[in-house]
């Protein structure tokens, strides 16, 4: 080959990889090249706040705006018109003609990329239309089951062969996908399943057996994401069992259905076991690498999360404007339920944990949205916790102000109440979420106070002179100033006192968890209630963030009113401080505050004797 | 023959479901930060045209909106639904309060002249001001025959045969075209306008024209005193229903 054809063959090659690129920028979706950014939670277990991940609140271009909005027209049609939840509920599925309807819509391929047939939205589009979706919640989780867990993990870890094998029908809707992962004895832990896929003698293919329980779609699906345990070599030539994801289509075989389960809520989604007896799954089926199918499950977990603080949000939106409507209208004691003090208080709650979760929501999506593969687990984690819970607080309060009705199966509060239930339940309880929560960002801060703390072990006196110092300056009150407020300032001055309150917030939590680390070091893995309060520490902060954000970008834009934004940004910061405050003080040693030892001795007395151990209150000694 | 040509009128209104309120200086409703959307009478007439020329009876589409930037949301829906061209007919938001039948039925003329259309579709009255009259003003001024209140509608070669909604129970026209058409509420059921489609109409929104430039509406002849919500006559209602009852 000559030096000429050499060089015009390299040119060539450049010049396509040159065009591909400009096509790839042409598109106005996010370009993924950077590496990872550090994201925002883990910094303030250290006492930092990541200022520019956080400020300014993040804004989509008018372009996408518009685009936005036109998509959210035709979808909010859709749902008012034409789904009757109460219907859906009480006949336990979802009406052919309106599945057929959504697939229509576009809306089973929401995040499939435009090239394999789908929107090819980004995570803010889709926390947009996930607002509107969660108007009926059953078709909410069928189409979050499909595309945001079931298929999610062929756009995140498949091959071009495989995205473009499975993906169009699956974007269609022709297809639905469903996630395997749950089993009757492995639900929060994972990684202890036992579906077992043992490779053949050919090496062509696995042959996948087990059973799987609790899954959503799992009757109507043709695509299942499956996860089982494979026996690899490891590279140190020993045997290990570790959890391989793959694409297993019902036409594999030996795939079958138990009978639909009866749920307490979300009746019109399709959930029962999946068991699968020497079904044959192809080795081009494995989804990532062979062994590596327990990151592939929690990348997928990961990335819809955060979704769910955007169809809460929607969902309480809609439910203040029922309700307020019902409060103007019912009189009592010669006055409508709305001049009432502890009616009043309860609106104020609903808006409140409304703007709250809609601010992380968006944060969190603006952050995804951001070029590179930010690691926003700890964030999404964060709204999953803030918004179930704040669901179910403000579902039950907005039914308490209905009164009797809404106990009534008539009034739909008790089948919103019955379908918020599950959102502490799935996508990881929230008692294993903020584990993981305070676990991932300690591990961090350990990480970095490390070397520090084996300082102060080792008794090097300079650290000691430096931390004792900083506990002198801290004990008398100095002031924090992490650069929120004050000319350069990051929130608009409006709301500068509620920034002072994050950053004293931040400050000492950083402070707390050095303490708690120097307390417990690796022990610190079993201490779940101290483990809780650092992750309601986290959730507040991040709240509060998110609120002091968004109101200084509708301030400074001129939103219509930001007033009432201010109003609600101050209050819960306010809530949200003293909150911190008592849980910070109930992590100091010896803490009065602190019930944990008394709390564990009550209920090792209950779980020995499995009962209530007290005797009776009308008993006698003789 | 798949020769004829449509013209489909749009207008944005605020969306029938919102609940509207009177400007305290009750100059007019309240419109800002309300929610919009195509006039449901509009999206009777788009879903016609579209559905003709599924049938290949029309070859194009064209809709028009006249008023503030904002009515390219309205073109842009329809061309989702199945529109080929956008037309949008640029109004200052400061004069569109006073764009009334006669400035917009002139704009359509001109345009359906310019178009060379066979066929001016539109929604029988908007749900804002209830004119019922861009219509029939439009065949006015085209010398065409028109078609109103139409429930349905048969292209019949040079010819389309109009079913009406007439107080006194259906009446079917014969008109030649061309001709002006106007939708009422059973003539058919307007499509959704799909995700995909209304992606894929964005790049048709951006090669769509402004009419502008070739049309100049006139100036309004009327002028709005004011508005306000109406006056409670104080028949109890709600009492009379049960006396009846």
């Amino acid at each position: 080959m000559s030096g000429c054809e050499l060089f015009l063959r390299t040119a060539a090659a450049a010049a396509r990889s040159c065009r591909a690129l400009v096509a790839f920028t042409a598109s106005h979706r996010a370009l993924r090249t950077s590496p990872p950014s550090r994201a925002f939670a883990k910094e303030l277990f250290l006492g930092k706040i990541e200022k520019k991940e956080v400020f300014p609140f993040p804004e989509v271009g008018q372009e996408e705006l518009n685009e936005i909005n036109q998509f959210v027209a035709p979808v909010e049609k859709f749902f008012t018109e034409e789904v009757d939840s109460q219907k859906i509920d009480q006949e336990g599925k979802i009406p052919h003609e309106t599945l057929e309807k959504l697939k229509s819509l576009g809306l089973f391929g929401m995040q499939v990329p435009e090239e394999y047939g789908g929107l090819g939205l980004s995570n803010t589009m889709y926390a947009r239309l996930g607002e509107i979706i969660s108007l009926d919640a059953s078709i909410a989780v069928t189409l979050a089951a499909h595309q945001a867990i079931g298929l999610k993990g062929i756009i995140l870890a498949g091959s071009e062969a495989q995205k473009a094998k499975y993906l169009p029908k699956l974007a269609s809707g022709e297809h639905i996908a469903a996630f395997c992962l749950t089993e009757p004895a492995s639900g929060s832990d994972a990684a202890s399943i036992q579906t077992r896929a043992t490779l053949s003698e050919d090496k062509k293919h696995y042959v996948l057996n087990g059973s799987k329980v609790w899954i959503t779609n799992g009757a109507r699906a043709n695509i299942f994401t499956v996860f089982a345990k494979t026996s690899i070599v490891d590279s140190d030539n020993s045997v290990k069992d570790k959890i391989t994801a793959f694409i297993v289509e019902r036409d594999f075989g030996g795939v079958t259905n138990g009978k639909p389960e009866d749920k307490l809520g979300i009746r019109g989604s399709d959930t029962c076991e999946v068991h699968f007896e020497n079904t044959r799954v192809p080795v081009e089926n494995v989804l990532g690498e062979v062994g590596g199918g327990f990151k592939v499950a929690m990348n997928i977990l990961n990335s819809g999360r955060f979704s769910m603080g955007s169809a809460v949000a929607g969902m309480l939106k809609k439910l203040i404007e029922m309700t307020t409507e019902y409060a103007c209208v019912r009189k009592q004691f010669n006055r409508s339920l709305s001049e009432f003090g502890l009616i009043q208080e309860k609106f104020a709650l609903m808006a409140q944990k409304a703007y709250v979760m809609e601010s992380m929501a968006y944060l969190t999506a603006g952050m995804l949205d951001q070029p590179g593969f930010p690691d926003c687990s700890i964030e999404a984690a964060m709204v999953k916790v803030f918004s179930s819970e704040g669901a179910w607080q403000c579902v039950s309060e907005a039914l308490q102000v209905f009164g009797g009705s809404g106990y009534m199966k008539d009034c739909p509060l008790e089948r919103i109440l019955r379908d918020t239930r599950i959102l502490l339940i799935f996508e990881g309880t929230n008692e294993i979420l903020r584990m993981y929560i305070a676990l991932t960002g300690l591990q961090h801060a350990g990480r970095i106070l490390t070397a520090r703390i084996n300082e102060l072990k080792r008794g090097n006196v300079t650290t000691i002179m430096e931390t004792v110092g900083q506990r002198l300056r801290d004990s008398l009150g100095r002031t924090v100033d992490l650069g929120l407020t004050g000319k350069l300032g990051a929130v608009h001055p409006t709301v500068a006192d509620s920034a002072n309150k994050l950053e004293e917030n931040v400050y000492y939590f950083g402070r707390t968890v050095e303490t708690l680390l120097l307390r417990f070091g690796k022990t610190i893995v079993e201490e779940q209630m101290v483990l809780k309060r650092v992750a309601n520490i986290l959730i507040n902060l991040y709240g509060m963030t998110a609120v002091l954000s968004r109101a200084s970008r509708s301030i400074r834009v001129g939103l219509r009113n930001h007033d009432h934004e201010v109003l609600l940004a101050n209050m819960f910061c306010t809530e949200a401080y003293y909150q911190n405050l008592f849980s910070l003080s109930q992590l100091d040693k010896y803490a009065p505050e602190n019930l944990d030892e008394q709390i564990k001795k009550v209920s090792q007395q209950i779980l020995e004797k499995r009962a209530y151990i007290c005797a009776h209150p009308l008993d006698r000694t003789s | 023959m798949a020769e004829l040509r449509a013209l489909v009128a749009v207008k944005r209104v605020i969306d029938f479901a919102v609940k509207i309120r009177v400007k305290p200086d009750r100059t007019g409703v309240v419109t800002d930060g309300v929610k919009h959307s195509m006039n449901p009478f509009c999206e009777i007439a788009v879903e016609e045209a579209v559905r003709l020329k599924e049938k290949k009876l029309v070859k194009e589409i064209i809709a028009v909106s006249c008023g503030p930037a904002q009515c390219q949301e309205t073109i842009r829906t329809a061309l989702a639904m199945g529109a080929d061209r956008g037309i949008h007919v640029e109004v200052p938001a400061a004069e569109a309060d006073r764009l009334g039948p006669l400035q917009v039925a002139r704009v359509l003329a001109k345009l359906a002249e310019k178009e060379k259309v066979d066929l001016v579709l539109l929604g029988k009255q908007a749900i804002d001001d209830d004119c019922n009259q861009t219509g029939q003003m439009t065949a006015g001024f085209l010398d065409w025959p028109q078609g109103t209140f139409a429930s349905q509608v048969t292209l019949e070669g040079d010819k389309v045969k109009v079913e009406r909604e007439i107080d006194g129970g259906l009446e079917t026209l014969r008109l030649k075209l061309p001709a002006v058409v106007t939708a009422d509420l059973r003539l058919n059921e307007p499509r959704y306008a799909t995700l995909p489609n209304i992606m894929g109409a964005g790049p048709k929104a951006s090669a769509s024209g402004n009419g502008s430039a070739d049309v100049a509406p006139m100036e309004a002849g009327c002028r709005r005193l004011g508005q306000g919500r109406p006056v409670n006559r104080g028949l109890p209602c709600a009492e009379s229903q049960e006396e009846e009852d």
